[in-house]
């Protein structure tokens, strides 16, 4: 199996896969102290998509790119490179380049020099790098520093230096792993912007790694969500936003509020009695999730509202965030754009009434 | 109740220990620096200033022929040494921790630990054996015992400097298509650059100035300029030896100070 260090410059076709993981294990240590950074994860990341795996820290998602980069090996299960079997490839033989977050750039050699690293290495012709280099180094905007030494340059220039390194070699997959989590916000939004830009054009697979779930719904085409080892959800950011498959993802993207209640003919019957409508398919006890900008505050009198008392009141700029309670004291949270002058519309011991937007509950599987 | 964290700089008599402490070691110093100008024939009675004695000890081919001896054991050691202590620091520090690693770090610093006279006793012996079989009697055994003892001297800092390097950078190396051999000469041994030189030129200076060893395993006519001194010294004292240690000092102290920049440059 000869593996072509040096990609042929094939564009991506969408719909064919990048990258497949299949039921990839990895464990850390041995019988009672073996943990599982990685338990049965099977995910397919298609050609030429921005594709972003979002957790908390510990969650796994950095320990996945380093299997697709070669940095580890599986304990078990297969990974495939645009179909081919590249599991126990070594990190050198792998069309994969990593941007990493410390960013690695070698300190003793110049930005060209770093930028020109992984076009020598794969016996490109002098001119071929030299030509290479200085369109990479133009296409992150840093002809100017070609001769500078990394530590001269600011923290988003040695990110921009690591970018080209990166996609200077034309790998088939770009994996980066929270390469923005050192700059401030500023640089953040600008460094966002630009990612998208150089993933645009050069056509390149992008595998990002964030645990900011606001970066990963503004940039990416799609994203698995991870938690303790395991893909949680995989889907567009709308669909994750909006259908979030559990519990877990309904928390960690976006404010969101669960409500048990159980099955009912029509819906759910809640605990202070009111029956939401919702397509349950199964029996028993059923959590649901609304998110609080679906939750529309009216009248106490409305008919068919679920009565509720403000609680508090919180001013968001934008928006308005009140605490309502329910009738039997379970909590709800509501998010109302400002009026105009911003004043606070209701007042704590208000007593409403309050409704769902049509079709915003999301029945979750745990 | 303190109200000023403790200092040592605020005990008293820290001042008076200080100057004490720096007089017992620099005072000798230059005290046999002076001599090294003396115009009389004692190391002891002053005689007016002069540079006899530099001019006597490099007319002096016995001199001439035990310093070259010395810097050439002194730079093949080195070398050699340098070489093996890499490798050995790059096998303690680039691998998964292996059982016996604590054991494999004692034995390289072994010579640290192990009284000189003992290990030069143990090398005489050993050495003898060889001289016996093979009838070589070269500065091959000089150049191997020094070698020896100057392993954990160059280990150190070579260690000490792969212990701080970021190993994401080889890391990435590999990512950018490097295979094992041209991350190691492109990224790692740049990097390691100062370090190597720090604790070959540690290396140098030890084998450069040692005596013990070196009077048990040299054979006749194999003086280096210590125990060429040394046995001058038992025949008759002059300021030719103060000009002679004079020079070795400076020496050192050049190779010593370079050591210095070098590792602080390139903290």
């Amino acid at each position: 199996m000869s593996q072509s260090a040096s990609p042929a410059p094939t564009p991506a076709e969408p719909g064919r896969l990048a990258i497949e993981a299949r039921n990839v294990v990895k464990a850390f240590g041995q019988g009672e102290g073996e943990v599982r950074a990685l338990n049965d994860v099977s995910v397919e990341i298609r050609q030429g998509e921005f594709f972003t795996l979002l957790g908390p820290s510990g969650c796994g998602k950095t320990t996945l790119l380093r299997l697709i980069a070669g940095f580890e090996m599986p304990t078990d299960g297969t990974i495939l490179l645009d179909g081919q079997d590249i599991t126990y490839l070594p990190p050198n033989k792998r069309p994969v380049n990593t941007v990493f977050q410390s960013y690695a750039l070698f300190p003793h050699l110049t930005v060209a020099q770093n930028v020109a690293f992984g076009l020598q290495m794969q016996g490109k012709p002098a001119a071929e790098v030299k030509e290479t280099t200085a369109r990479m180094l133009a296409l992150v905007k840093l002809d100017a520093m070609a001769t500078r030494k990394t530590s001269q340059l600011s923290g988003g220039q040695q990110q921009r230096v690591a970018l080209a390194r990166a996609l200077a070699p034309k790998p088939k997959v770009l994996l980066l792993d929270e390469p923005l989590s050192a700059l401030d916000l500023k640089l953040r939004k600008e460094m966002q912007v630009e990612l998208k830009r150089l993933q645009h054009e050069t056509g390149i697979t992008f595998i990002f790694v964030t645990h900011d779930q606001e970066e990963a719904l503004t940039m990416s085409d799609r994203i698995g969500v991870m938690s303790a080892g395991k893909l949680q959800q995989v889907g567009t950011p709308r669909e994750i936003y909006t259908r979030p498959v559990n519990r877990f993802v309904a928390s960690f993207i976006g404010d969101t509020n669960f409500l048990t209640g159980s099955s009912a003919p029509g819906g759910v019957r809640l605990p202070s009695g009111a029956l939401i409508e919702a397509a349950v398919t199964r029996p028993g006890a059923v959590t649901l999730a609304v998110r609080p900008e679906h939750v529309r505050i009216e009248a106490a009198d409305s008919p068919g509202a679920m009565p509720a008392t403000v609680k508090g009141a919180v001013y968001f700029g934008t928006d308005m965030n009140y605490q309502l309670a329910l009738a039997d004291g379970s909590e709800i949270e509501a998010c109302v754009v400002s009026g105009v002058t911003g004043e606070m519309a209701l007042n704590p011991g208000e007593k409403v009434g309050i409704r769902f937007a049509p079709g915003a509950v999301q029945v979750l599987e745990d | 109740m303190a109200r000023q964290s403790f200092s040592a700089v605020r005990l008293p008599g820290f001042t008076t220990t200080a100057v004490l402490v720096f007089l017992a070691l620099y005072v000798p110093i230059f005290t046999l620096v002076a001599y090294s100008f003396n115009a009389s024939q004692s190391v002891a009675v002053w005689g007016g200033f002069s540079l006899d004695w530099y001019a006597k000890a490099w007319a002096n081919t016995q001199v001439k022929e035990a310093t070259l001896r010395s810097l050439l054991i002194a730079v093949s050691a080195s070398a050699i040494a340098t070489a093996a202590a890499t490798m050995a620091a790059l096998g303690t520090t680039r691998r998964k921790a292996f059982r016996g690693q604590t054991f494999i770090y004692v034995m390289i610093n072994q010579p640290l630990m192990v009284p000189e006279i003992v290990t030069a006793v143990a090398l005489l012996i050993f050495f003898a054996a060889i001289k016996v079989a093979t009838g070589y009697q070269g500065l091959g055994y000089l150049i191997l015992a020094h070698s020896a003892f100057c392993i954990p001297f160059a280990y150190l800092p070579i260690r000490a400097r792969l212990e701080g390097m970021d190993l994401s950078l080889e890391t990435a190396a590999a990512d950018l298509y490097a295979t094992p051999w041209q991350t190691f000469r492109r990224v790692t041994l740049p990097l390691l650059g100062p370090g190597i030189i720090a604790g070959a030129m540690l290396a140098f200076v030890i084998s450069l100035d040692d005596v013990v060893i070196t009077e048990f395993v040299k054979s006749g006519g194999q003086d280096t300029l210590p125990t060429y001194m040394l046995g001058q010294m038992r025949r008759q004292l002059t300021p030719e030896i103060n000009a002679i240690s004079t020079m070795l000092l400076m020496l050192t102290v050049a190779i010593l100070t370079a050591f210095f920049l070098l590792t602080r440059k390139n903290d």
